[in-house]
């Protein structure tokens, strides 16, 4: 194991060194200005999101559901909307974004809780009724919030519209410091949670005689997995399927149960990911598609082929 | 101004909501599943590729053209989830509708990124949230033939309510199964497909009617077929006027209004069924 995370390392070594230096012309250290926040930004998000899906598919105990198939992201933006909504953009804008972005994550751990809550008990443990609940309430938030970009003025709605796609070479770098303090922070308590973790997945029997309570653990996992999808949502958007591509891949690639293991190599390959396929398709095919696009539709396919794969 | 602009209006309203909601009907009884409809199970984005990929690789042809290859994309993108369909397992009902959601996000990725390569964002942000406001005389009539292919359907109600039996149970009594399935598709894909075209995307009409409806009258289509219809049409004409009033003077789009009622009402019938079901 130790030695496939270590090529992983190496591998996304490559890919930074290739992203910072690849079609560089003139001062490295204007070259390492612009593109230094950029990778750093990208590191970030590859790291919150591999992180929230992992920890979130393990306390529900499966290997589909991600935080933003059942709608997390989706209610962040609402939140979003409603907050640009309540304060007015004016208000809005004069606040500093290090402070929407905290006062969002706040919210968005309390909705988040009430959100998960509501699926948990709706679907009696039925795993089916629970993600089309969930994907239905993606909907809905989605709707809601592009009613309250038209009930707001342009100004306000510019500043919702901005925040609503997923876009991976422009990123908000001022939020950066801000968004590496709660992700170390969140990363932190989930490293040393990463023993616990590996107890979960054994059921609540199991894990409540080995000392584990899951209800406990749900709950603490599901604030870092609000504050980690914070995070993603405010520097890149909402992005559907990124993070199941990834733990899927993870699961390929390490076959292992141990957290100490998964966490590690996951957001590794997240990183890979953005950090590789942004060179590959920004500088060496001079594509204009979109990185998200290209991650949403393989993303989406392995969805799909995983879900009709678990039902054989 | 009525016979211009509020006439076509509230005419292109009530067509599209009974057809959508005839459509969704037929969707439900071919899936056999009542979480179905064309709008939010990849049918209505597969038109709006049909749409994109005319106005990318043919921009002169004429409407009826356009009309013609959106209504086979809805056609082929229709075909594909039911061929999807057979293979999952029947004792997951709910999966059908999930895959349903997932497949309309696969096709409307496509859209999105097909348009993001000819520089068309805008132009599907039309397609992607009906709305009514672009509706003027001469814009909307072909509706009447979306009206009249939804129409169409109620003269083969009977044999539509014995194919929600099954497969099995249709050859069983006597009914060329596949050739009312093959009729069921075709009003699907021409609703759909003129429906995107002239207004564009509307969710969940075809999916919460049919359902309540039928909490009412039963499964009988020959006599809720009708019923359906008007309270499609009922429900689209009332939310095209409350986004008009709600923010007053400017509009909201109908599939925002919609999305919003569709997506609460489905919840509410999705948890309600865990009484009966389990």
């Amino acid at each position: 194991m130790c030695v496939r995370i270590a090529v992983l390392a190496g591998l996304l070594l490559v890919c930074c060194a290739a992203y910072l230096s690849l079609g560089a012309r003139g001062d490295w250290s204007f070259v390492l200005a612009f593109r230094g926040p950029k990778l750093a930004a990208l590191l970030l998000v590859g790291f919150a999101v591999s992180w929230a899906t992992l920890i979130f598919q393990t306390i529900t105990e499966n290997r589909i559901l991600t935080p933003n198939i059942m709608g997390f992201d989706a209610l962040y933006l609402l939140l979003l909307a409603g907050l640009v909504w309540s304060l007015g953009a004016r208000t809005y804008q004069d606040l500093p974004a290090q402070g929407v972005m905290a006062l969002n994550a706040g919210l968005m751990c309390g909705a988040s809780l009430l959100l998960f809550l509501t699926l948990m008990r709706s679907s009696h443990g039925d795993l089916l009724r629970m993600i089309l609940t969930g994907v239905t309430l993606a909907v809905l938030f989605r709707s809601l919030t592009s009613y309250v970009q038209r009930v707001i003025d342009p100004n306000e709605y510019d500043v919702v519209q901005a925040a609503s796609f997923a876009r991976f070479s422009n990123i908000e770098t001022d939020l950066l410091t801000l968004a590496a303090l709660f992700s170390i922070g969140a990363g932190t308590m989930v490293w040393r949670m990463r023993h616990r973790l590996d107890v979960l997945p054994l059921g609540p029997v199991l894990s409540t005689s080995l000392g584990e309570s899951p209800q406990r653990a749900q709950w603490q996992v599901l604030i870092l997995v609000s504050v980690l999808v914070s995070v993603s949502t405010a520097l890149v958007g909402p992005v559907a399927f990124f993070g199941l591509l990834v733990t899927s891949l993870t699961y390929l690639v390490i076959p292992s149960p141990r957290h100490g293991h998964l966490l590690p190599a996951a957001a590794l390959i997240a990183s890979i990911t953005l950090v590789g396929g942004q060179t590959v398709l920004e500088r060496i095919l001079n594509f204009s598609t979109p990185l998200s696009v290209v991650i949403e539709f393989t993303g989406g396919l392995i969805f799909l082929f995983l879900l009709l794969r678990s039902l054989r | 101004m009525i016979r211009d602009s509020r006439f076509p209006r509230t005419m292109a309203t009530l067509l599209t909501g009974a057809s959508l909601a005839i459509a969704g009907q037929i969707m439900q009884q071919i899936a056999r599943n009542r979480f179905v409809e064309p709008m939010t199970s990849g049918t209505g984005q597969s038109a709006a590729l049909g749409i994109l990929l005319t106005a990318v690789f043919l921009p002169t042809a004429p409407i009826g053209l356009k009309m013609a290859i959106a209504s086979l994309a809805a056609l082929g993108g229709s075909m594909l989830f039911f061929a999807i369909i057979q293979r999952l397992p029947p004792t997951q009902p709910l999966l059908i509708p999930l895959v349903g959601l997932i497949y309309g996000g696969v096709v409307g990725a496509g859209v999105t990124y097909a348009a993001y390569q000819a520089d068309m964002l805008q132009f599907i942000e039309i397609w992607m949230n009906g709305e009514f406001s672009g509706t003027l005389r001469g814009r909307y009539e072909l509706l009447w033939l979306a009206g009249i292919a939804a129409a169409l359907s109620y003269l083969v109600a009977d044999q539509l309510s014995i194919i929600g039996l099954g497969q099995d149970v249709s050859l069983n009594l006597g009914l060329n199964y596949r050739q009312v399935v093959v009729l069921g598709l075709f009003v699907i894909s021409v609703v759909t497909g003129l429906t995107v075209v002239t207004v564009g995307l509307i969710p969940f009409v075809g999916l919460v009617v049919p359902n309540l409806v039928s909490l009412v009258v039963g499964d009988n289509l020959r006599r809720s077929l009708p019923v359906t219809a008007m309270a499609g049409a009922g429900l689209v004409l009332a939310a095209d006027l409350a986004g008009r009033l709600v923010i007053y003077p400017f509009e909201m789009p109908v599939g925002t209004v919609i999305g919003i009622f569709g997506a609460v009402v489905f919840l509410w019938l999705l948890n309600r069924g865990t009484r009966f079901v389990r």
